[in-house]
């Protein structure tokens, strides 16, 4: 039996393959994803970010397991994500160790990836890894970042909700003001509140969002989402039910306190996503997104392919002797390949 | 399947509290360009076979330090075996007496590594034994 078949009829091995077949974008892989493309779209997806032992893979231990006791029992499957060296292309993917009490549960599923060599705080295959979970039938995909400093915002184009786990003691009001991965939050959490400065952390979080708030900072793409779309889908009157107010949490992950708490933000952000039209606007964005990318990638694969192995090498050369700038080489490469697939279709 | 990422799954079952040769070997794993995924300690059979599942490795590296590998490692290799991983390389590390070598290999272990051991040795064996089951698939 095909193994997209095997995993719809609830095979574990036959997800756990799949994945990796996805992970690795092998031919088996596409087929896999094109045959269960159109059972996804159902998954709430998740994002767990935050700074590099702020505790956010023991934030996903605990919100699994309270997920877990919602009406129904929702499958729960966790990807988490762990940066790749830089220099052999390995990776130590820690995250299972504070997952430890998720592991006897069959309603939850781990799968650790490696970033190679993605910047942005996932995999270039982390979003079609959710696509996998999604049809295999999970309610909930909660998504860990690698430890992300101030830039790694990918995971907006991806979760519907992104939690951002914030530690006492990281920076003072200024951080809290600077663009990045504060302004990505659709719920803030203040983890191992029981150190001390956690109240002031709380603070300076709640006195930036008081600051100043852009209603459509609650939908993915943010700005850019609005100029994707015609501007007549969002919502005009800025009240109440169509503004988003990113609540500022406090919790100690560790000893499940204020998870309870955390998990009915969780429920009330899907709400409000559902009940003013965003959760599709965010699917289009989304699927958009991976559409792009996909396209630039076959178009660069597509590129290197029919140039001449060479070719690269003599333009380099003549950069890095001062002789021509990167920016006319890079004309050269297209007006190159151009001729070449011109000449070609004469021929 | 060629070039792709070996995946490795490294824990530690049993009760003992002695992790750092298990360290050792993941590092040096990572270093020779592995995937290695890091279970941690006090590790039943069960939850490993269970993250091996998740994780589809390609290899699981067991650590023991307490003697119970005569009980925990058949156990283990009945449940990849029962999940359909029948293909996973196993082998072992720790302290584990001359004697018991020969039931380890015939519970199916792929090689032991004792105190001492060149870590870089360790890792050629791993991707040498990986990239030939994925060759006869």
């Amino acid at each position: 039996m095909n193994l997209a078949n095997a995993l719809r009829e609830g095979s574990r091995i036959a997800l756990s393959r799949v994945l990796t077949q996805v992970e690795n974008d092998t031919v088996q892989g596409q087929s896999a994803l094109d045959q269960l493309f159109p059972y996804t779209g159902n998954a709430h997806k998740i994002g767990i970010t935050g700074p590099p032992g702020s505790g956010k893979s023991t934030m996903v231990n605990a919100l699994a397991k309270q997920l877990r006791k919602l009406e129904n029992n929702p499958r729960v499957a966790i990807i988490a994500v762990d940066p790749t060296s830089p220099f052999s292309g390995g990776a130590i993917l820690g995250d299972r160790v504070r997952m430890l009490d998720l592991q006897s549960d069959p309603g939850i599923f781990i799968r650790s990836m490696a970033s190679r060599g993605s910047l942005g705080g996932l995999s270039s295959s982390t979003q079609a890894l959710s696509q996998v979970f999604d049809a295999a039938g999970f309610d909930f995909v909660l998504i860990e970042t690698v430890g992300a400093g101030q830039s790694e915002v990918e995971i907006v184009n991806l979760a519907h909700t992104t939690i951002v786990v914030d530690i006492p003691g990281l920076g003072d009001d200024i951080q809290s003001i600077k663009a990045g991965i504060l302004e990505i939050a659709d719920i803030l959490v203040v983890n191992k509140a029981d150190r001390l400065g956690a109240d002031q952390s709380a603070r300076y979080l709640k006195s930036m969002i008081a600051m100043g708030y852009r209603p459509l900072a609650s939908s993915a793409g943010k700005h850019r989402l609005a100029d994707a779309l015609s501007k007549e889908e969002l919502p005009d009157d800025m009240n109440e039910e169509n503004l988003w107010l990113p609540p500022v949490l406090k919790t100690i992950a560790s000893e499940y306190v204020g998870i309870e708490e955390l998990v009915e933000a969780v429920l009330k952000h899907q709400a409000f996503l559902k009940n003013t039209g965003r959760w599709q606007l965010k699917e289009a964005w989304t699927l958009r997104e991976i559409v792009r990318k996909r396209l630039s990638g076959n178009l660069m694969a597509d590129f290197y392919k029919s140039l001449p192995e060479d070719k690269l090498d003599e333009i380099m050369d003549e950069v890095i002797s001062r002789k021509t700038s990167p920016n006319a080489a890079v004309k050269n490469l297209l007006t190159y390949n151009q001729n070449k697939n011109k000449s070609e279709s004469t021929e | 399947m060629n070039e792709e990422n070996i995946r490795v799954l490294v824990a530690k079952p049993g009760l003992d509290g002695h992790d750092r040769g298990a360290k050792v070997v993941a590092r040096a794993l990572r270093d020779a360009g592995m995937e290695v995924i890091y279970t941690g300690l006090r590790q039943t059979p069960e939850m490993i076979a269970e993250a091996a599942l998740q994780e589809d490795v390609d290899a699981v590296g067991l650590s023991i330090l307490s003697g119970a590998h005569n009980a925990l490692v058949p156990q283990v290799i009945n449940l990849l075996r029962n999940n359909g991983q029948d293909d996973v390389v196993v082998f072992l590390g720790g302290i584990i007496p001359e004697s018991d070598h020969q039931a380890m290999f015939d519970a199916g272990i792929f090689k032991i590594y004792g105190p001492g051991t060149d870590t870089n040795v360790v890792a050629s064996d791993i991707e040498e034994a990986v990239k030939a089951k994925r060759a006869s698939k």
